[in-house]
């Protein structure tokens, strides 16, 4: 479909954030190098440009993080409630403050859309640490019994599609209970951690509370197997998952796992279409559909699935794919080259396997990272695309003709993440969400994060839930 | 020192997001513990208190709509704007409550901390309070906590400042708007708190500051049909009971004085007082079996 009219470029300005040709890790207070002196590049997935160095954490570096992290713990665990829910509220003021920079480093160093960092990524971090902070010293009330305690240092490796976002959820209730952390962010997008670190010794953090050491996977195995780490959290791929599950097998460590998914995004006959698209072009092409919640397989009713296929198409041909910084661009470049492999490599799976491939027009940028928003029709359950999590901005259509047939093929799955229903009926909604396997349900809507809300999977998609009260309890000793 | 004239500061009240003087034009003589002078107060009239309900009734709306985020962030700007007047409420309620420097000055930092505490409440205590009801049926369930509406709250009498604000930001948390009688002997540092709310972002009307005899104001507040709810905190026994029954009439919820330590960390029913449960129900249908809502 031609565009009625073009859009004049509108670029976010990157003058207002001052990425330092190198970083070292944060580990007591203080930026140091690694002991081996290795170092990795991290690049703007949109240009490929070299965006700095960082520090690759080693065994021995890990080792020292979570030691400056055992030795603030005593006295940060012992302090009044009172005196860490103000910690927590300066970070939460100066996350505020700052969060023009951030959002413009989150797209530089992740590829992602301003938009979606200015509107939806730091407002949400924000959000997490005020409403953490606030309680640090109502922990009695939290349900958990009087006087509940921290567990102790906790080793935390999250993932590169919601970088600072995932640092809130796993920093912000890990130091309201008066746990100390280690994170590690992942390979591809340690920028933003790094200046939370700034952002840290800006609210006088004590030093050792939150240390961050940076690199691949090696890192971050190191940091879930070190023996004086008391609670392991990870966000990221299911595969890793169990080998973390694997590793804290037969020790004390409390362990918290937010995985994969496949989620089902079901659209019944009575659904408002307009609506529905709007939310199936949200949940799958929101963060280029590198997210874990992502309603990656549209269930349609079989009697309305043309109507709503003619209109989700015509409304994919109005996406506007580019540049990350542009403030009108919707789809923005893919985390990584690996990514991008991985996403056309089961693309092509999908083709081969005998799925019907469409897409809209869309010109890529000839640098960078790039996938053009894609729609699968003729899918079965059987299909490798309909079955494995792509990470991208891929949608798997399949249809439906009675509610039961639905509730059966959205839970067909390892996951159990998130799932979304779309119709005028409340009864049916509630009726289908009561039999759905899934740790998150959005009726009529999709992809609605709060910090109030608890977040996270059924089966294979993990265990443990973020966000809300229960959030709490990952990492508090109960 | 300088033999600068200082400038005086005229106190006045706080209705409606505005600061005007008693309607009545009359005001009363406030000193120190040592009976020294210290500023001419208005002496509010029951008209002033109206006033102050259909100013506190206009903002109701507003601030209970507010997200509870957003109330949370209000209440911390509070906090924020405090702080930066320590030294100036920390004279204030030394000159009050006729108490040391440094006493003065831990009573101020406690009363900013209660502010921290109340913001991390405004979207807690729903969760606290609410929860998913297991009925014996194929019902969606669940009850929640609303604010009540308007509440009149008689501050104590001892405590000027930080009695005054353990009361009110559990009442204005939850998404009430509240008209309060200030300590009748020590109102100064309650007038001089409507000038933080009034550059704290709190909506004119969330919180109306009147001083004056508290038998005079509480009377006609007590019998004040769109007055939802009275704390009796700041009032004695006689007075209590009188107002109580007078709170009768269209069935207020009454907070009854008790013996309180507020430097002591609050519980909740401070809040729980001034809050309605609301329980909603919806069918789920069910899948397939006969008997089907589909």
């Amino acid at each position: 479909m031609a565009s009625a009219f073009e859009y004049a470029p509108a670029p976010e300005s990157r003058s207002v954030v001052d990425i330092a040709p190198s970083y070292g890790l944060f580990i007591d207070g203080e930026f140091t190098e690694a002991a081996d002196g290795k170092v990795f590049k991290t690049v703007s997935p949109s240009t490929e440009e070299v965006l700095s160095e960082v520090a690759q954490a080693g065994t021995e570096d890990v080792d020292r993080a979570v030691k400056a992290a055992r030795k603030a713990f005593e006295k940060w665990s012992a302090l009044p409630g009172a005196e860490r829910a103000k910690y927590l509220f300066r970070i939460a003021r100066i996350i505020q403050e700052r969060s023009r920079e951030l959002a413009v480093l989150e797209t530089l160093d992740n590829g992602k859309p301003i938009k979606e960092t200015r509107d939806a990524d730091l407002p949400l971090v924000a959000a997490h640490f005020f409403y953490y902070a606030g309680w640090a010293d109502k922990l009695d009330h939290a349900g958990f019994g009087a006087n509940p305690r921290p567990l102790g240092v906790a080793g935390q490796v999250i993932p590169w599609n919601f970088p600072l976002l995932m640092l809130a959820w796993k920093i912000a209730p890990a130091l309201a209970t008066g746990n100390t952390v280690v994170l590690k962010p992942a390979e591809t997008t340690p920028l933003s951690a790094l200046f939370f670190a700034d952002i840290c010794r800006q609210a006088g953090l004590p030093k050792g509370v939150v240390n961050i050491v940076t690199g691949d996977g090696r890192t971050g195995a190191a940091l879930v197997a070190h023996p004086d780490v008391n609670k392991v959290a990870f966000t990221g791929s299911t595969a890793v998952g169990k080998e973390i599950a694997r590793t804290v097998a037969g020790t004390a460590k409390k362990l918290t796992l937010e995985l994969g998914g496949k989620g089902a995004n079901i659209v019944f006959d009575d659904a408002p279409l307009d609506q529905a698209v709007e939310g199936i072009v949200n949940g799958i092409f929101f963060n280029q559909g590198q997210v874990c919640c992502a309603g990656s397989r549209l269930l349609v009713q079989e009697s309305v699935q043309d109507e709503l296929l003619d209109a989700l198409k015509r409304r994919l041909s109005t996406l506007r794919l580019g540049d990350p910084l542009d403030k009108n661009t919707d789809i923005g470049a893919i985390n990584s080259a690996e990514q991008l492999a991985r996403i056309t490599a089961l693309a092509e799976r999908g083709e081969a396997e005998g799925a019907e491939r469409w897409s809209p027009a869309c010109e890529l940028p000839s640098s960078g990272y790039w996938f053009a928003p894609t729609l699968f029709t003729n899918v079965t359950q059987a299909h490798t695309i309909a079955r494995e999590e792509i990470f991208g901005p891929v949608l798997s259509v399949l249809t439906f003709r009675t509610p039961d047939e639905a509730v059966a093929k959205a839970n067909n799955t390892q996951y159990g993440l998130s799932a979304g229903i779309w119709s005028e009926k409340g009864s049916r909604i509630l009726a289908v969400a009561n039999k759905l396997r899934a740790g998150v349900v959005w009726s009529n809507t999709f992809n609605k994060f709060d910090p109030t809300s608890p977040f996270g999977g059924y089966k294979e998609s993990g265990f443990g839930r973020e966000g809300g009260r229960h959030g709490l309890e990952a990492y508090l000793d109960v | 020192m300088s033999d600068r004239l200082s400038v005086f500061k005229t106190y006045k009240l706080y209705v409606g997001g505005k600061f005007p003087r008693s309607e009545s034009g009359r005001v009363y003589e406030v000193t120190d513990s040592k009976d020294n002078w210290l500023a001419n107060a208005p002496l509010s009239s029951r008209k002033d208190a109206r006033d102050a309900v259909v100013a506190a009734r206009k903002a109701f709306g507003g601030w209970s709509g507010a997200t509870a985020y957003n109330r949370g962030q209000v209440l911390y700007r509070v906090a924020e704007m405090l702080e930066g007047r320590r030294e100036q409420f920390a004279r204030e309620v030394a000159d009050a409550e006729g108490l040391s420097k440094s006493k003065a000055a831990a009573v101020v930092d406690a009363t900013i901390d209660r502010w921290v505490w109340y913001a991390g409440w405004t979207d807690k205590i729903a969760q606290v309070t609410g929860g998913a009801n297991p009925v014996a049926g194929p019902y969606f369930n669940l009850s929640s906590p609303e604010p009540t509406g308007v509440v009149a709250v008689v501050a104590p009498q001892e405590s000027s400042f930080l009695g005054l604000v353990s009361v009110v930001a559990p009442v204005i948390a939850t998404g009430n708007t509240a008209v309060v009688i200030a300590s009748e002997k020590a109102p100064l540092p309650a007038l001089s708190l409507g000038e933080v709310l009034a550059t704290s972002d709190v909506p004119g009307g969330v919180v109306n500051v009147l001083s004056g005899r508290t038998a005079e104001l509480a009377a006609p507040l007590a019998a004040h049909q769109d007055v939802n709810a009275i704390d009796l905190a700041g009032a004695d026994e006689a007075l209590a009971k009188e107002l109580e029954i007078a709170a009768a009439d269209n069935l207020k919820r009454v907070l009854r004085p008790q013996p309180v330590d507020y430097f002591e960390t609050p519980g909740i029913e401070r809040m729980t007082a001034f809050l309605e449960t609301k329980t909603v129900w919806h069918p789920t249908g069910s899948l397939g079996a006969g008997g089907s809502s589909y």
